[in-house]
């Protein structure tokens, strides 16, 4: 525990702020890469995960996209982009938003997807066009899954985002290859619990985002305990 | 290929470094996750509160949980055992869930008619509820396995033994070939595993096939969609 104990002063230590490598710095970085990450990730998933969704098209090839992304290793998509682009933050940011895509997407579609077929029915009944289903209906429903892929993928990317500095992009990692190449042990655990705490700090975030996104008075959308939703199930049929 | 066909040996032994490395917290995450999922269906309590937990646990960078093991459990920085250790708790943090929302999905009158005819509470278990939720703990141990097998090169930035030791080494050497040919066998190491635990899942539960199309193919309601690190 005595490392435990140097890490601690380690990231509490005045001379370790500030400057190029500057934990404040570093950890900015980290959670503007994040960020831009998760952005550019949604602008392109969102719409796509929404136009599964609503046409139920395309489903097999989304399902099929996610599965085989989990597969791909970050690491060596990372280091392959950055062979061909050099090193910088370029080979990471396109890593990580590859792999922040799949969560995004079936987040997206699975809110669409999980809205009772009956609700959408209603609403075409009462002379709501396509765009206002959408709109109105399926985007509100379909908001606490869209976020509960925000938050996996934000997850992974604060996770992965460590592996940046790896080929020199930036970021937390900085402290924990620095801290393996001079074997300083207490540097790279003081790096690592900065980024889990960081990851931490994210899914608590995420978590009460998802509570409030709620619509009000719908609590359809909300993944429900599996043993309420059957005793619930058993009184609709009885 | 000419690089793949000059270094067939070294591939070879990485091969098996990574599965030496992945299988153990494959199959320990799959055995250690049954307990918990009972637990956390078991009581009214228990599964908002391990469930919680374990969601807690997935959220824990997979790099810096590599580089905090050797303190909790006082191996060297560079022991493969924890890359092994750490995945196994990411597989758990997986598993725990999907167990208990396939016993959960057995249908109480299922089990108020084995206790019925006779079950005693412990053979109930194993040979109805264990069963029924079969396909619910194939369709989360095949992201568990999957995600694990991709994590696993992770190691290889702190030098542990792995697939992943082809990336840093082509990194270093600027061979883009062994590159792709790491993330290759990766992708191919983990279709592999996959597609032996649905043979598997085909000759263990023969009931599922008729409707295994389905069963089998997605992941089960509440498994997380995607890899960590």
């Amino acid at each position: 525990m005595n490392y435990l104990t140097e890490a601690f002063d380690w990231i509490f230590d005045p001379g370790h702020y500030g400057g190029f490598d500057g934990i404040d710095v570093r950890l900015t970085q980290h959670v503007v890469i994040s960020l831009a990450v998760i952005l550019v990730a949604a602008v392109i998933a969102i719409p796509l995960g929404y136009l599964v969704g609503h046409t139920g098209r395309g489903r097999g090839l989304a399902v099929a996209v996610s599965g085989g992304i989990r597969a791909l290793p970050t690491l060596g998509l990372l280091i392959i982009i950055a062979l061909g682009v050099g090193i910088g933050l370029t080979a990471p940011f396109a890593a990580l938003v590859v792999l922040a895509i799949p969560s995004i997407l079936a987040g997206a579609y699975a809110g669409f997807e999980a809205i009772d077929r009956r609700t959408i029915d209603a609403a075409r009944a009462v002379g709501m066009t396509e765009w206002q289903i959408v709109g109105r209906v399926e985007i509100p429903l379909g908001l606490p899954l869209l976020i509960g892929g925000l938050r996996l993928a934000a997850l992974q990317v604060i996770a992965t985002a460590t592996l940046a500095d790896y080929v020199g992009g930036g970021g937390l990692g900085l402290f924990l290859f620095r801290g393996l190449k001079t074997n300083d042990y207490p540097q790279m655990l003081a790096g690592s619990i900065v980024v889990i705490l960081l990851a931490l700090v994210s899914e608590v975030a995420f978590s009460v985002i998802q509570r409030l996104a709620v619509p009000a008075g719908v609590s359809a959308g909300l993944k429900q305990d599996v043993r309420v939703k059957s005793v619930g199930f058993h009184v609709a049929q009885g | 290929m000419t690089w793949v066909l000059e270094n067939l040996g070294l591939i070879g032994k990485l091969t098996l470094l990574h599965l030496a490395t992945a299988i153990p917290a494959i199959v320990l995450s799959f055995v250690l996750s049954i307990p918990i999922g009972w637990v956390a269906n078991r009581f009214r309590w228990s599964r908002g509160t391990l469930l919680a937990a374990c969601a807690l646990l997935y959220a824990i960078p997979s790099l810096p949980l590599f580089l905090v093991m050797p303190l909790i459990i006082g191996s060297g920085l560079r022991d493969s055992i924890n890359v092994t250790i750490s995945l196994t708790i990411y597989g758990i943090a997986l598993m725990a869930r999907s167990t208990a929302d396939g016993l959960a999905a057995v249908d109480a009158d299922v089990n108020q008619s084995a206790t019925a005819v006779g079950f005693s509470a412990w053979s109930r278990f194993w040979r109805v509820e264990l069963p029924l939720a079969g396909p619910v703990l194939l369709a989360g141990l095949r992201v568990v396995a999957v995600s694990t097998i991709s994590l696993t090169t992770v190691g290889a930035v702190l030098g542990i033994g792995s697939l992943g030791l082809l990336f840093t080494d082509g990194l270093q050497r600027s061979i883009p070939e062994e590159v792709m040919s790491g993330i290759a066998l990766t992708i191919v190491m983990a279709l592999a595993v996959d597609l032996i635990l649905v043979q598997l899942g085909r000759v263990i539960m023969p009931w599922s096939r008729v409707k295994s199309g389905r069963a089998g193919g997605q992941p089960a309601p509440g498994v997380p969609q995607a890899v960590i690190l």
